[in-house]
């Protein structure tokens, strides 16, 4: 460093310092340099306590985490050499967890390298470093957000994140029933197993299939479910209907059962020979429907179940927003001479849409994603002949089937992915619909 | 047609209805109850209502030395309190943060989070069984909880930061002009007014473990720590037909008490609900 030039414009700023002769020939950009070595950089800025933690801590994750990771990390491209004392999935599970600490740490090591400069900085500009107490104030202050966010989002990475990127990896592996360890490493096939998803007949029929009857499935029980909730909250509302509590009540019970029970009830009822359904209703008018074995018998059967189950929750919530809305609405138009379907049309429908919009549209995913009630009513049977999928069978049960009753991983991961595509490009719809929606206040 | 008249058909019209309505949910609510009283196991000999009731498979359920159900019942409800209480607390602290707070990352964050809640836990099941294997907590409650508190999270984190949006910032701000830290503003302040959604919000944790069959299904091994839901499942899993009514009367044991809270809740769901649907 010139020591003229510090001179100079020392002097120069000598009443802005106020005293501090150390004060402007501090140097952000060494700083920043020093702090390539966690810690020095802000022993340079003079925040002892902080940096000799900021060295230890470093050194010591250094010290104790590089060999680990790199090691982590190569294995996750080898996926193992030796069968005998080598797992693959353990491999991939370290190499991607090293991936994950690896890229935090380098976040920590990057915001340690920007604290050092900005501490240099105001130390330049002739700001006092603060005592040990206001500092653990300030961190405190300044830092409580990221207390309280940081570990959440360290446990969300761990039990969200992390599955879904060990998914995304086994669809580019050739991990199945007859490849699997412990007996046999696994390697990379590339894009091996998308092809076959897209070329080889069996597969590329039931993807169709099931990518068909899922978007049918999510439309159609979805929007009937809304409809009638919206329909059933309106009627209920009516301020000339008596009992509103003991209706509410009854009409919100399917949701208060658990749904895993009620499902396995429909089962029963639905089922081909013993069925109430049949026994009761049907042979009265001489029918006997195949609701379990007929593919468009189950669907139908399905989609009811679904509208059974799902109608109560968007019931509670259509009738909150109607109970928020204001009365003088309705008597402004009343006074202008509205009719009912007017006042549905112009004042309750975009009030119930607006508000509730985004929850609605969850419902969609919720049902795009409904694997329970697919599984638990017919295991996403009925079967088809030619394909491996079963005729109720949506992308996520059908995921499930492949993983875990034919242990076919590979084919599994590839076909979840195809549905992360889906849903991400559903987020981003929805994202921007809801920033275009709410844009002040909100985020 | 005069006014009354249409007024009354009107009427008549919605009560109609609403009667078909409660038709077809009572319908397969009563039939379940109704297996559960019918003596003997066969489906075939069922009738809507039974000739003789017998209370047989409730006895069966806690007295034969075969049922598991108490255990269950046990089971399910240590995860349920747990993943109740330690969903509420993170949820909720969690959603003050992301409602009061400007900090760096903050949008990106709230955008990971609405992402990831479109996600289900199920698509990571194989990487969860492995990563919870090397960690030892596989087969253990600990691990089941972990997984619904955090596969959980972001869905009900957006229910009460709606929530937590609509009470005015002046509160808060005028408590810290008196010298309240975070935390007197967000126990002091904060959680009483937004105790409706909290309540939403440790009424669906709380439920479920009651209502979720798959994930102890794939993380629980010992049957001795079966939750209800995985009990029950593979219990009438295994012969459908034949134990249709014992699993009829373990259902209705559990469905009764989740309604009763359900329903005593009502208000607060509604409100809760619409409230933050409003405003969120």
């Amino acid at each position: 460093m010139n020591p003229k030039m510090n001179l100079k414009k020392a002097t120069g700023e000598q009443t802005q310092i106020g005293g501090r002769p150390d004060g402007n020939n501090h140097n952000p950009v060494l700083a920043t340099l020093l702090s390539l070595i966690p810690g020095l950089g802000q022993l340079y800025n003079r925040r002892w306590i902080k940096g000799i933690i900021f060295l230890i801590l470093g050194l010591s994750l250094i010290i104790a985490l590089t060999f680990p990771l790199i090691h982590g990390i190569e294995g996750l491209f080898t996926l193992g050499s030796d069968p005998e004392t080598e797992d693959s999935r353990g491999l991939l599970v370290q190499g991607l967890l090293s991936l994950i600490v690896g890229i935090m740490f380098f976040g920590l090591y990057f915001l340690n390298l920007k604290d050092a400069h900005k501490d240099a900085t105001k130390r330049q500009q002739g700001v006092r470093t603060p005592s040990m107490r206001q500092a653990f104030h300030d961190s405190w202050e300044h830092g409580f957000p990221y207390f309280v966010v940081v570990p959440n989002f360290i446990m969300m990475a761990l039990i969200v994140i992390f599955p879904l990127l060990f998914m995304v990896s086994l669809a580019f592996t050739n991990y199945n029933l007859y490849n699997s360890p412990p007996a046999h490493l696994l390697d990379w096939v590339g894009f091996a197993n998308f092809k076959a998803l897209f070329t080889e007949s069996v597969w590329s029929k039931s993807l169709l299939a099931v990518v068909a009857w899922t978007v049918v499935w999510t439309l159609v029980a979805t929007t009937l479910q809304i409809s009638l909730a919206f329909f059933l909250a309106v009627l209920v509302n009516d301020s000339r209907v008596k009992f509103k509590r003991i209706i509410r009540t009854v009409l919100i019970l399917p949701w208060a059962v658990p749904s895993f029970m009620t499902v396995l009830v429909f089962t029963a009822m639905f089922n081909d020979t013993f069925g109430a359904i049949n026994r009761d209703i049907f042979s009265h008018f001489g029918l006997s429907i195949p609701w379990l074995s007929d593919p468009t018998w189950a669907r139908i059967a399905i989609i009811m179940i679904q509208i059974w189950l799902g109608f109560p929750y968007v019931f509670t919530l259509i009738t909150g927003v109607l109970q928020s809305i204001s009365k003088d609405w309705y008597e402004a138009a009343d006074v202008d001479g509205g009719t009912r379907w007017k006042k549905f049309r112009y004042i309750t429908m975009p009030h119930v849409l607006y508000a509730t919009a985004p929850l609605l549209i969850m419902q969609y995913s919720y049902n795009f994603n409904n694997f329970n009630i697919i599984y638990l009513f017919n295991k996403g049977g009925p079967p088809v002949s030619g394909q491996n999928s079963g005729a109720t069978d949506i992308l996520i049960s059908w995921v499930y089937s492949l993983t875990f009753k034919e242990n076919n991983y590979k084919m599994a991961a590839a076909v979840s992915i195809i549905m992360g595509i889906v849903v991400a490009a559903f987020a981003l719809y929805q994202f921007r619909r809801t920033r275009s929606f709410r844009e002040e206040g909100m985020y | 047609m005069n006014r009354s008249m249409k007024n009354a058909l009107e009427m008549s019209g919605i009560y109609l209805i609403v009667l078909i309505m409660f038709a077809v949910i009572l319908y397969p609510l009563v039939w379940a109850f109704s297996m559960s009283l019918n003596p003997g196991t066969s489906l075939f000999a069922l009738k809507l209502i039974p000739d003789n009731l017998s209370l047989e498979h409730y006895q069966w359920l806690f007295t034969n030395p075969r049922s598991n159900y108490l255990l269950w019942y046990k089971n399910t409800m240590i995860v349920a309190v747990a993943n109740g209480l330690a969903s509420v607390s993170i949820i909720s602290i969690l959603a003050y943060v992301f409602s009061r707070f400007r900090f760096i990352g903050r949008k990106n964050s709230i955008y990971t989070f609405l992402l990831l809640q479109m996600f289900p836990v199920l698509m990571g099941m194989v990487a969860i069984y492995l990563l919870l294997n090397t960690v030892n907590l596989l087969d253990t409650f600990t691990g089941l909880i972990l997984i619904y508190v955090f596969g959980g999270l972001p869905m009900n984190l957006f229910l009460v930061k709606g929530y937590l949006d609509t009470i005015p910032r002046d509160l808060d701000e005028s408590a810290k002009m008196d010298g309240a830290g975070y935390m007197t503003i967000f126990f002091r302040i904060l959680i009483p007014l937004a105790a409706p959604i909290i309540a939403v919000v440790a009424l669906f944790t709380f439920m479920a473990p009651f209502f979720d069959f798959l994930t102890p299904q794939i993380i629980i091994r010992s049957p001795e720590k079966f939750t209800l839901a995985v009990g029950l499942y593979n219990f009438i899993n295994d012969k459908f037909a034949n134990n249709f009514t014992i699993f009829a009367a373990g259902t209705i044991l559990i469905a009764i008490p989740i309604a009763v809270v359900f329903l005593l809740l009502q208000r607060f769901l509604i409100s809760g609900l619409g409230d933050g649907a409003t405003k969120g």
